[in-house]
Parts: C-alpha cells; sequence; structure tokens
C-alpha cells in the first residue's frame, strides 16, 4: 500500500476505536444532562467502577472478558438507581455549584475507595486469545482488539439509534429534552424517565471503563482523569443530542489520534483547539439548542 | 560519703559517654507512594526496608529514624515541598529516595542551601548531579545505558534506522540524547524522534507506535519511566504485531522491570536491553539479596533494579555513618566520607566516583528469553566493566557545566 494512504489508513483506524470508547462512554452523560440539566461530575466515577467490578470478575473468579463486561455493564447501572434514587434527585433543583459539589465529592469518594481496595498501581486485565494480536485483513493487518472495539460500538450505536428514534421510550426522552414542561403536562413521567436514562448511561459509562483497560491501564484516577475529555465530547455534540455525541466523539477521537500520529510535539493539544473552535461558532454544541 | 561523690561521678561519666555516643540519625526518606507510579517508590522502600531491618546492628550502638514522606507526581512540586518540611520542621540530617528527575532538578538550591546531603536512589538525568555539591547518586545516569546502547545496537544488533521514543520530561531526552550520540557516532541513522505525553499518567501508546511502524526502522529505541508505563509498552508493541513487522525494541532496563516481566508475556521475548541490573544477574551478592527479598515480601514478588539500587544506597548510608562514627550534622562531611565509597552489591562493584559524586558500574546488554522454567528472564549478551557516566566524561551541554 502506498504510503500515505497506509498512514491515512493508521489515523482513521485507530482513531476511530478511540471514538468507540469517547461516544460509549459520553452518550449517557450527555442524555442525563440534556434531561435534567444535571451536572454529573461522578460520571468518570461509574465508568472506573465498571472497570474494577470487569478486572475482579476476570482475575478473581475467572470470568471470560466479553460476559464479565456485561455482568459490570448491569451491575453498575442498578447501583447507579440506588445513587440517583437516593442523592441526585434531592438536588435536581439545586444550583449547579451545588450539584458539582455532590458530584465531585462522590468521584474522590470513589478514588479513594478504590485505591483502599486495589492499590494505586494501574491493573491490566487478560484477555481471550481472539482479542489478543493482530488480524490480516489482507493488505494489512490491524490490532484485534481495536477491531473488535470498532465492531462492539457501530452495533452499540445502532441499538441505541433505533431505542432513541424509533421506540417510544426514545420519542418520550427527546420530548423530555425538547421541552421537559411540555412533556410532563402532556403525562410523561419525566421523573422514571430520567431514573431510566442514568441507569441505562451509567452502565454504558461501565462498559466504556471495562473497555478501556485495555487501551489505558486501569486506576482510581480513571474517574477524574479522562472526566474532561468525556466533558468535552458532550459539549461539542450539544446536551441531550446523540448525532451530536457521536460526531463529537469522531471528529475529536480522529483528530487527537491524528495530532499525536502526525504531530506528536503537540501532544494533546489538537482537541483542545478543536474544542475552542467548535464553541467559538456553536456555542451549544454541533446539535444543542441555543 | 567520699565513696558515694566517686559513684556518682563515675554513673555521670558513664551517662555522658553513652549519651555522646549513641546517635539517632534522622533520615528523610522521599519516594513517590500515590498515583500511578506508586509501584517504582515502593520497588525502592522496600529494599530500604529490608536493608535497614538486616543491618541496624552493623551501625551500632547507633540507631536510624525513618521518615517517609510521599514524593507525589513527576513534576517536582509535591517534592520539594515535602522535603523542604522534612529540613525544616523534621530537622533530618540525610535525605533519600527520589525516584523522579524533576524533583531532583527542583530541589538542589534547597538542599545546597540547607547543606542536607541527599543521596538520590533513582532520578537519572545525567546532569542532576551538577546541580548541587551535596547530591551523591547511587543509580545510574541516562547515558550510562543510552550512550553504550548506541554501539551495540549499531555493531550487535543489526540496527542501521533507529526511531526514538520517550516520555516527554527530562530524563526522557536525556536517554534518546544518549543513544542518539552514541548510535550516530557508530554510523547509525536515526528516523524518527517521538515524544510521548506527561510521565504522569500511562498514555495508549498505539498512535505513537502505530507511526513508527508504518515508518519502518530496524530498530525503535523506546525511553518510559518503567513501571506501570513499561506494561503499557509491551501491550502496543506486541498488538501492533511489531516485531513481525521487523522492528526491534530497544531501550534502557526500564523497558523491562522484574517485578513487571512475568504479566508482560510474549511480547517481550526478544527485546534487548543495557543496563546495571536484573534478578537473574549472575552474582553471589545478588543471589542472598533475593533470597532475602523473597523470605521478606513472597515468592512472587521480585526487586528490581530500583530495589537493588535502593539497596546499595542504604548500604552507603549504614557505611558512612560508621565510617563517621554516627556524627553526620556536617554535611560536607558525610559527602566527603561517600567520595570513592565502594561495595559489591546486587548490581556487581559499584563504586562512587569521588570527582563526580555519581556511580561507577557494571553495564550489561541483556535480551528477555523464556527461561526452561517457562518464565521470563533475561541473557546477558555482553558485559562492561567499570563504566562511568559518559555524559560528564564528554562534558556534553549541561553535562559539562
Amino acid at each position: 500500500m502506498p504510503y500515505y494512504a497506509n498512514i491515512a489508513v493508521s489515523i482513521l483506524f485507530d482513531g476511530l476505536a478511540y471514538a468507540m470508547f469517547l461516544f460509549i462512554v459520553s452518550v449517557g452523560l450527555s442524555v442525563t444532562m440534556g434531561l435534567m440539566g444535571f451536572v454529573n461530575l461522578a460520571h468518570g466515577a461509574f465508568a472506573m467502577a465498571g472497570g474494577y467490578v470487569v478486572v475482579s470478575l476476570t482475575r478473581s473468579l475467572g470470568i471470560g472478558f466479553v460476559p464479565a463486561l456485561v455482568i459490570a455493564a448491569f451491575a453498575v447501572g442498578a447501583v447507579s438507581v440506588v445513587f440517583e434514587r437516593g442523592l441526585y434527585r434531592r438536588l435536581y433543583k439545586a444550583t449547579d455549584l451545588e450539584q458539582v459539589l455532590l458530584t465531585i465529592g462522590l468521584a474522590f469518594m470513589a478514588i479513594a475507595t478504590a485505591t483502599y481496595f486495589y492499590g494505586p498501581i494501574p491493573k491490566s486485565v487478560p484477555l481471550p486469545e481472539w482479542l489478543q494480536g493482530d488480524i490480516n485483513l489482507g493488505f494489512r493487518s490491524f490490532p484485534s482488539y481495536r477491531a473488535f472495539l470498532i465492531v462492539l460500538g457501530a452495533v452499540l450505536i445502532a441499538v441505541l439509534w433505533y431505542a432513541f428514534e424509533r421506540t417510544n421510550i426514545g420519542a418520550k426522552i427527546r420530548a423530555a429534552v425538547d421541552n421537559r414542561r411540555m412533556a410532563e403536562s402532556v403525562g410523561i413521567n419525566v421523573d422514571l424517565l430520567f431514573t431510566l436514562t442514568f441507569a441505562v448511561g451509567s452502565g454504558l459509562a461501565a462498559l466504556g471503563g471495562g473497555l478501556a483497560i485495555q487501551l489505558f491501564g486501569l486506576s482510581p484516577s480513571f474517574a477524574v482523569l479522562y472526566l474532561v475529555l468525556f466533558l468535552i465530547v458532550v459539549a461539542v455534540g450539544g446536551l441531550g443530542s446523540f448525532k451530536g455525541t457521536l460526531l463529537a466523539a469522531l471528529v475529536l477521537g480522529i483528530i487527537d489520534t491524528a495530532g499525536k500520529y502526525l504531530y506528536a510535539d503537540a501532544g494533546g493539544f489538537f482537541v483542545y483547539a478543536i474544542t475552542v473552535a467548535v464553541l467559538l461558532v456553536k456555542p451549544a454544541g454541533f446539535y444543542g439548542r441555543e | 560519703m567520699k565513696f558515694m561523690r566517686w559513684l556518682g561521678l563515675a554513673a555521670l561519666a558513664l551517662t555522658v559517654g553513652s549519651t555522646a555516643q549513641a546517635e539517632t540519625i534522622k533520615i528523610g526518606v522521599v519516594l513517590p507512594f500515590s498515583g500511578p507510579n506508586a509501584d517504582l517508590g515502593h520497588q525502592i522502600d522496600k529494599a530500604f526496608d529490608l536493608y535497614i531491618k538486616l543491618h541496624t546492628k552493623d551501625i551500632a550502638p547507633h540507631k536510624v529514624e525513618i521518615v517517609k514522606r510521599d514524593e507525589g507526581p513527576p513534576t517536582g512540586a509535591v517534592a520539594k515541598t515535602v522535603t523542604t518540611e522534612l529540613i525544616t520542621n523534621d530537622k533530618v540530617q540525610i535525605l533519600t529516595g527520589f525516584v523522579f528527575s524533576p524533583s531532583a532538578i527542583a530541589l538542589a538550591p534547597v538542599v545546597t542551601q540547607a547543606k542536607v546531603p541527599m543521596i538520590i536512589a533513582n532520578a537519572g538525568t545525567a546532569w542532576i548531579t551538577n546541580l548541587s555539591p551535596y547530591y551523591v547518586r547511587l543509580s545510574f545516569s541516562m547515558w550510562h545505558h543510552g550512550y553504550p546502547m548506541g554501539a551495540f545496537a549499531f555493531s550487535k544488533i543489526g540496527c542501521k534506522t533507529a526511531a526514538l521514543a520517550y516520555t516527554d520530561f527530562p530524563p526522557g531526552k536525556d536517554s534518546t540524547e544518549a543513544f542518539k550520540t552514541g548510535f550516530e557516532k557508530a554510523g547509525g541513522k536515526v528516523d524518527l524522534s517521538i515524544p510521548m505525553g506527561s510521565p504522569a499518567q500511562v498514555p495508549d501508546f498505539t498512535p505513537f507506535f502505530q507511526r513508527i511502524k508504518d515508518a519502518k526502522p530496524d530498530c525503535m529505541y523506546v525511553f518510559i519511566p518503567s513501571g506501570a508505563h513499561a506494561t503499557g509498552v509491551a501491550k502496543a508493541y506486541g498488538e501492533l504485531g511489531m516485531r513481525k513487522a521487523g522492528v526491534k525494541l530497544i531501550g534502557p532496563m526500564d523497558l523491562i522491570p522484574d517485578n513487571k516481566l512475568q504479566d508482560m508475556g510474549d511480547a517481550a521475548i526478544g527485546t534487548i536491553v543495557m543496563g546495571n541490573y536484573a534478578v537473574d544477574l549472575n552474582n553471589a551478592e545478588n543471589k542472598a539479596f533475593n533470597a532475602e527479598w523473597h523470605k521478606a515480601y513472597g515468592k512472587d514478588s521480585y526487586p528490581d533494579f530500583m530495589s537493588a539500587a535502593g539497596w546499595d544506597t542504604m548500604h552507603a548510608i549504614f557505611d558512612t555513618i560508621k565510617k563517621l562514627n554516627g556524627k553526620v550534622e556536617d554535611g560536607s562531611k558525610v559527602i566527603d566520607a561517600m567520595k570513592g565509597w565502594t561495595t559489591n552489591g546486587p548490581r556487581g562493584k559499584v563504586t562512587i566516583d569521588a570527582a563526580t559524586r555519581d556511580i561507577v558500574q557494571d553495564e550489561h546488554a541483556m535480551e528477555v528469553i523464556r527461561k526452561p522454567d517457562g518464565k521470563l528472564g533475561i541473557k546477558v549478551l555482553g558485559t562492561t566493566k567499570a563504566v562511568k557516566d559518559e555524559c560528564k566524561v564528554q562534558k556534553i551541554g549541561r553535562c559539562g557545566t
């Protein structure tokens, strides 16, 4: 393959894998923020929790990596309902500052808890044979794990898109994001809807956390380390927008990878440059309501 | 009555005599105990504790009191705060530890002004020892490994072209500069030089390595701050199938710390590093050191090059306490007493160069192999005796000042 085509394929492939991770973690955050305007800085902590559940299940109980991912997503999603009912709902009408204080506090508590049980050193996870090494597609080879990430991401996007755009619940969520008071007055139970999306969002974050172990390793600081990135994806995409989150994840994932590949000296600069540029032109993000 | 007075005088003389003799030396230990690099701190801390436990009797009647502090992230800021506190509040007489070069760089003016000897157990940027007359280094300079690796890679491994990839902070630049100097002198050509972000977190190495793979050099020389970063390098290197693609992985020994090696799997086999220590080094002191380590920390815990340097560091401090008979108040006397100190430790024969206060030690080219017992280990490909820090020998850049 010609040199430049090879470079382009490398960047697109790695960028796409990275974008899938960003999308999976951020989509729940975006929808819950769009729905309730609730600033949830503990979202990264749910992702981290998912990662540690996967580590425990695979390392201690010998459960396979893929089943462990599924269990982690459901377990964390279920536990998040307890937090939502017990803590979050008390602050729905509160100011942004109070919400930020509660959730960042939760994130720090999660970091301390994870450090206590798992220690500060990054954990890795045993992968099944078929996810290790690389696969050859004829014209060149690709790392198997990243290929898996892209396929899984594509399937999730299809499922979520269907649920969001074609089902009754999806229509209700969109209605509530658009105009909450109107949605409530036509009889939509927005509280219940929120609990549901919160659980799904946290479950997806946990899935993302489990998938990230192989990419970045998993340490307690995961809860806040990548939070800025998730928030950037949400802000650039537009609050509550499924399409926007997907587009933002793709743009930021591919540009970050391209920056690191082509011009490593500037490090992570490109992500921030793009963020500033997009928000200057569209302050509410790609598909946000102004 | 007269007898009683004699007795009193004798008792007085005894107490005065004994307090004058038995000193308690306060040692401040500064190592990273938090964050993703906590591992590095623990490797040295365990060696310190083990040495103190086994050898306190050697300095009797004197004793040491250890005050430990967290070095924090690899920026030097936290290290500077806690070390200043150790000097002013805890009144420590000797400082040791210091994994990260930025810590040692930030602390030079503090230590020089306070006249407290600081015995560096890791931080390896070459010119650090030039920053303060109160610095002594027992670990290595980046040039110990990087510079000889240049010639070795060209003539023995068969690297005609190489790519450099490094964690973007002082020792990373120093290590790759050392390799480049040696490699180009031997006739090699460096194609690419890629900084890979801050040492504070383990990055996803894939985009950086993918670029190197696409450029097809014979070898890639990688510097990372060991520990969790080393695991990440092995993972990305294996995932991208780079060995199959013909890009050999070489570097300083930070790539294959012994306590991480077993988890790296097949991806690590064939990696060639230059370094001063491995669990598999064949000498009597190393065997004894490993036996004591396993007895204290279990059979699945391994010391690594940082632990070996930590062990020698505490050894040098203890020998100095003995030599000065516990009188360590004068920092410059402590430094003078350390100059020329030599021992046979786990790393073999090590000496503190009196002129530079830096270590002189043997360097081994080592290849990762699968041993007959199924575990990963190393095979020594070649050894150079009594290697000095070449950066200071050749007075390159800041090493010349």
